[in-house]
């Protein structure tokens, strides 16, 4: 049934203290680098705002995502908000199944026609429909039947953002990402390998309360959360400046928590929110736990040389390469210079030396 | 071409063109130059060709106080340009973790505040020997294209790794895109163009040195 309690009525019924709301609309509006006096403004909008009706479709993914954003921080505020939100279909999470689990997306679809929220978690396969389907429907033509009558489409996790894991080489199910089947509609990607829960919630707090899509980088990221990289905003920098490396994951510098680029961190060419919202409620983050970052929300993570090389080192074998140049090298140094020899033998035997007698008769 | 795969472009085949063409390039000059021969010397030998030879690849790396007296600018900046390019090339971590790729073996590497005044150093210098050459009429004459090609070619690695180092602005995987981009095109460039220098300087020095040493002359 549709529920048109707005936001906040239903925080309170929840029994959410409007002190403990107010708090949620202040980290919010501070994880998207808006002023303190804008927080105000979150908080109305947000208690003002209708439930949206949110349909969750997952593809070619490992749940990881959902697991993300439910287990980080139940039972927080970010949590309730989520449940604040009318998730009409979600495979994990809903009780439905089978036809009467379709049954609530085509439902949610034709009542909400054109202000509904589409959640996309997992890559589309291209290569064969049947590589992927729910209740028969392939998840290219489920995306593209769901996308059809949506708002906005939030695509959450690298999977669904870029192609992520099972677009990765040689990718044999032919996955792409939501991005490129769907090109008509507003598309949020929320990248990760799960995405922070904090990112998930923060997107849809965005859109909540300002009824559009925030602000995007080149890669469809808003740029709030993924408008700096690991490195800018990781603790460990001061080492990376002064040039004090951890060599392997257990020596001195490992010990003393030195920077971890050589042992392939990707924080420098990684746009996300880790090194500042962290994870588990704000405990740790992968760097934090000694070890690089994978660089998870970009593209193409998993073809990027190897999760344990150093960003400028080389991800060609160059062993053979130089031993089969130097021998073309070789060969072509060797031809030539006997080409210039032979060549200066016939100019040589060519050579007629003048004679006195040649001069006298000129 | 997005900014991901354009990088990993850099780090993988566009490495392996760079290496390829760098490696065949070099061998064939060098061999190319070796092949030309010299004639067999009858006359008896007054000194080691050897000796003579190593010993003036060494001592033609430094200056002699008449060589002072004139292209002062050249002599000066040349010097601290080629010592500040070496050391930035051969002693940055990150430089040290690429040739360790290259050649499976690394060597310890110096602070990064170091690194970065080599790296001003050799920009500078590169710029002053520039405008020397734009301003010196003599110099401006003997100038070719070539001469600004390799000028920019060097100078193109040292800008955009220090902007890397120092986070002007633009974004870090364009940057170190395109820093390693630069440092590939310099590798193609080196076997055709007076970037050879880096071998052939040293064959050269040995062959003066070699041919003084059997006349048992000084070299």
């Amino acid at each position: 049934m549709k529920d048109t309690r707005t936001v906040g009525e239903i925080l309170s019924s929840q029994g959410i203290s409007r002190r403990g709301f107010l708090k949620f609309c202040a980290a919010t509006a501070s994880m998207m680098a808006m002023p303190p006096s804008m927080v105000p403004a979150v908080a109305q909008a947000l208690s003002n705002a209708r439930r949206p009706s949110v349909i969750w479709l997952s593809f070619q993914e490992c749940t990881g995502c959902t697991e993300s954003l439910t287990r980080s921080h139940s039972p927080t505020l970010e949590g309730l908000l989520f449940d604040s939100i009318s998730l009409d279909y979600h495979h994990t999470l809903q009780v439905a199944a089978g036809s009467a689990a379709e049954e609530a997306r085509e439902h949610a679809m034709q009542e909400n026609d054109g202000s509904y929220l589409v959640v996309v978690d997992g890559s589309i396969p291209l290569g064969n429909p049947g590589y992927s389907t729910i209740a028969g429907i392939s998840n290219v033509d489920m995306l593209k039947e769901t996308a059809a009558g949506a708002a906005a489409i939030v695509a959450v996790g690298t999977c669904a953002a870029f192609g992520g894991i099972p677009h990765a080489n040689p990718n044999p199910t032919g996955a792409v990402a939501v991005s490129d089947i769907i090109k008509d509609k507003p598309i949020i990607n929320v990248s990760g390998c799960p995405p922070i829960p904090i990112v998930i919630t923060g997107v849809l707090a965005h859109y909540l309360t300002f009824g559009k899509v925030p602000e995007l980088d080149d890669l469809g990221r808003p740029t709030a959360f993924f408008g700096q990289t690991i490195h800018d905003r990781c603790y460990r920098r001061p080492f990376y400046d002064k040039g004090l490396f951890a060599e392997t994951f257990d020596d001195e510098g490992a010990q003393q928590g030195w920077c971890l680029y050589k042992l392939g961190c990707k924080g420098p060419v990684t746009y996300n929110a880790c090194a500042v919202s962290k994870w588990n409620s704000g405990t740790s983050f992968p760097i934090q736990s000694g070890h690089g970052c994978f660089g998870c929300s970009e593209p193409d993570f998993w073809d990027s040389g190897g999760f344990y090389r150093p960003l400028s080192a080389t991800t060609a074998d160059v062993g053979t390469l130089a031993g089969v140049a130097a021998l073309a090298g070789a060969a072509a140094g060797a031809a030539i210079g006997r080409m210039n020899r032979s060549h200066r033998a016939r100019a040589q035997a060519r050579h007629e030396k003048l004679t006195i007698d040649d001069i006298e008769e000129s | 071409m997005t900014e991901t795969e354009f990088l990993n472009w850099v780090r993988g085949p566009g490495m392996q063109i760079a290496l390829a063409v760098f490696i065949v390039g070099m061998v064939y000059r060098v061999l190319e130059n070796y092949l030309i021969g010299r004639k067999q010397s009858l006359a008896e030998p007054r000194g080691s060709e050897w000796t003579h030879g190593v010993g003036t690849m060494w001592r033609r790396s430094f200056t002699r106080a008449k060589l002072t007296t004139r292209g002062y600018v050249t002599l000066v900046a040349g010097y601290i340009f080629h010592i500040a390019f070496l050391v930035t090339l051969f002693f940055l971590a990150q430089h040290v973790e690429m040739f360790r790729s290259l050649l499976g073996f690394g060597w310890p590497a110096l602070p990064p505040l170091l690194i970065t005044i080599t790296a001003v150093l050799g920009i500078a210098a590169l710029l002053a020997l520039l405008a020397h050459r734009l301003t010196d009429p003599v110099k401006r004459m003997l100038s070719d294209y070539q001469d600004y090609l390799t000028w920019f070619l060097t100078f193109f690695p040292l800008i955009t790794g220090f902007l890397l180092i120092n986070r002007v602005g633009i974004p870090y995987k364009t940057l170190l895109a395109t820093h390693i981009l630069s440092f590939e095109l310099l590798l193609i460039a080196i076997p055709f163009t007076k970037l050879s220098h880096i071998i052939t300087t040293f064959i050269s020095r040995w062959y003066n040195g070699a041919i003084a040493g059997v006349k048992g002359v000084q070299s």
